[in-house]
């Protein structure tokens, strides 16, 4: 806490800075709702509330195979990649926390290399990979990119947490007769699991926010996520901009993210900032 | 990479390396089994999706492949190489990549560091501020994105209503600034998380006996906040800016690189979806990979002792 004693000045300060905060991060998200609610003709009025209000936005996209099949494709791939993802984050984090043997330091300069690497140099011989042996345009196609890209986030913020935990329990379980794999599997996973949640959260967010593996590995709604089929959205006619429909869609994909930020904002931060610090 | 590689084995491992000439005991065998079998799936998965594309770029990079003729594929060593670094789209591209980095870069940085000082220290609503910042944090980067470009549509937007109905996103500098803007809006709470991480290791008792001793908040902030701060402050900076680097959805959904506004990325992309160009395509991956990799190795000497990574294996 800064002060001691806190003036009605300090107050008044900081609940408008706070005040601040919480309207540019929101004005931008109401504005897609926004337009989102406008009829085709309250679309052509800059105004911040509509007009006129309007579901006819929402029917439209949740009618049609072109947005629910990527809603799909979108959820069963960020759920396959995350579950992947966690599961070898969480040996691979167990080894690095835990045990003695060589080569960590190249496994932990590893993933910090591939965090920060740049997609687009994979894309093209992805893209040229994945064509001659059959994953193009596959739900594998992208979950195995994306369990590659989850794994770095994954390998920090699963050491950062697996620190945390009373290893004496695991001597214990070695000392009543468990082998290492048994105390591990056992002893160690379950007091992991709120840090394996925390990752899970993470690494599903950076699968559900991706775009240019999904409209790079992509060609039709086979495998096509929801963010690359918004950017493939056409008209009713091919002269009108299908504005309020990709509002909707924006914010149907938006949703699954402020549920999740909402109910897991501590474990979010948690897991942001342990991997920070000490990745 | 060499510092992190050196600087893990510290700590607990060093037991190990004092006692390395004598032959390993059973358990410490099967440990060091147990270790590698357990990174094993790891590094099969990443090492087979990056480092065998990135092997196979330097050879399509090397090779004249275009898709709409099959039958050309021909080896011409580094002419796509030079036909890239002579050509004046990808130097547009690069400038346009380090404007954008730069400018929201380094407007992230204050931003960010604002955002995790009132992430901190606000007296109430602490909670609701962090979870208000995590949405852009959070949100699709694509829906986002058209928010803004709505946002910005003369007789259609209403930060475009609000400047007189301009049309920022037809003019190559006025785009350019839209751009940024939403990066900033994006990636601000991000950087302030990271930050935010390193303002928590700021010992609380310190900044009480300044203040004490008559110390400013000024003062406080600069003479002891920010150099503790300074490992948190590189680290941030350094995947703000390689992330920055590789700009991609942003463009592609407010401009799709019209009007001179395309990044390296974009332009790769165009190089093979639209010019089926997988030799040239894959010389400017590896061009892009260089850059990245340049901007990596320089923020790292600017780490020294405090590199990330370095104490993952100690702590």
């Amino acid at each position: 806490m800064a002060a001691v004693t806190t003036t009605p000045r300090q107050k008044i300060g900081w609940g408008t800075a706070n005040f601040v905060v919480i309207a540019l991060a929101m004005i931008p998200v109401l504005w897609l709702v926004s337009l989102s609610f406008k009829t085709p003709t309250a679309i052509l009025d800059p105004s911040f509330i509509p007009a006129s209000w309007t579901w006819s936005n929402y029917t439209q996209i949740l009618s049609t195979t072109q947005f629910i099949r990527p809603l799909i494709n979108s959820i069963g791939i960020g759920v396959i990649s995350t579950f992947i993802a966690v599961v070898l984050a969480s040996m691979a984090a167990y080894a690095v926390a835990r045990l003695r043997f060589p080569g960590k330091g190249i496994l932990i300069g590893m993933a910090l290399l591939i965090a920060m690497f740049p997609a687009i140099s994979l894309v093209t011989p992805l893209f040229s990979i994945e064509r001659a042996i059959g994953l193009f345009n596959t739900w594998p196609g992208l979950i195995i990119p994306y369990i590659a890209f989850g794994l770095p986030l994954g390998i920090y913020t699963l050491s950062a947490f697996f620190r945390e935990i009373p290893w004496e329990l695991e001597k214990a379980a070695k000392v009543d007769g468990a082998t290492p794999f048994q105390a591990f599997v056992r002893v160690i996973a379950p007091l992991a699991a709120p840090g394996m949640v925390t990752t899970a959260i993470l690494v599903f967010l950076f699968c559900w926010n991706e775009f240019l593996f999904a409209i790079s590995f992509t060609s039709t709604l086979a495998a096509r996520t929801a963010p690359a089929s918004i950017a493939y959205f056409s008209g009713s006619s091919q002269f009108t901009v299908p504005t309020g429909p990709i509002a909707a869609a924006a914010v149907v994909i938006t949703i699954p993210i402020i549920i999740f930020v909402v109910f897991f904002q501590r474990r979010i931060v948690a897991g942001l900032t342990s991997g920070a610090v000490k990745g | 990479m060499s510092t992190t590689t050196e600087a893990v084995p510290g700590g607990a491992t060093t037991e190990v390396a004092k006692g390395r000439k004598a032959p390993l005991s059973e358990g410490a065998r099967a440990e060091r089994r147990l270790g590698w079998l357990l990174c094993a799936p790891a590094v099969i998965v990443m090492i087979g999706v990056t480092a065998y594309p990135v092997g196979y770029a330097v050879y399509l990079s090397l090779l004249r492949d275009n898709l709409e003729l099959p039958n050309a594929v021909k080896f011409i060593g580094l002419s796509n190489y030079g036909a890239v670094l002579s050509s004046p789209y990808w130097w547009q591209a690069l400038k346009v990549t380090v404007i954008i980095t730069v400018i929201s870069v380094a407007f992230t940085l204050v931003l960010g560091m604002l955002l995790a000082l009132l992430m901190h220290r606000t007296l109430f609503g602490r909670g609701t501020v962090r979870t208000a910042a995590l949405i852009p944090y959070g949100i699709v980067t694509v829906a986002a994105a058209y928010g803004w470009q709505y946002a910005w549509t003369p007789g259609q937007g209403y930060l475009s209503a609000l400047f007189n109905n301009a049309a920022p996103l037809t003019t190559e500098y006025k785009a350019l600034a839209v751009i940024i803007l939403a990066e900033i809006w994006k990636t601000t709470p991000f950087m302030a998380l990271l930050l935010l991480a390193g303002l928590s290791l700021v010992p609380e008792d310190l900044l009480k006996a300044a203040k004490v001793d008559g110390a400013t908040a000024w003062q406080r902030f600069t003479k002891i906040t920010l150099p503790l701060m300074k490992p948190a402050i590189l680290v941030a900076l350094l995947f703000r800016t390689l992330d920055s680097f590789r700009i991609f959805d942003n463009i592609y959904i407010l401009t799709g690189g019209t009007n001179n506004t395309g990044s390296v990325s974009i332009l790769g992309y165009d190089n093979l979806f639209n010019a089926l160009n997988l030799g040239i395509g894959s010389a400017i991956s590896i061009l892009i990979f260089i850059c990245v990799a340049i901007i990596a190795f320089l923020f790292i000497r600017g780490f020294g002792a405090s590199a990330p990574g370095s104490n993952l294996g100690n702590r």
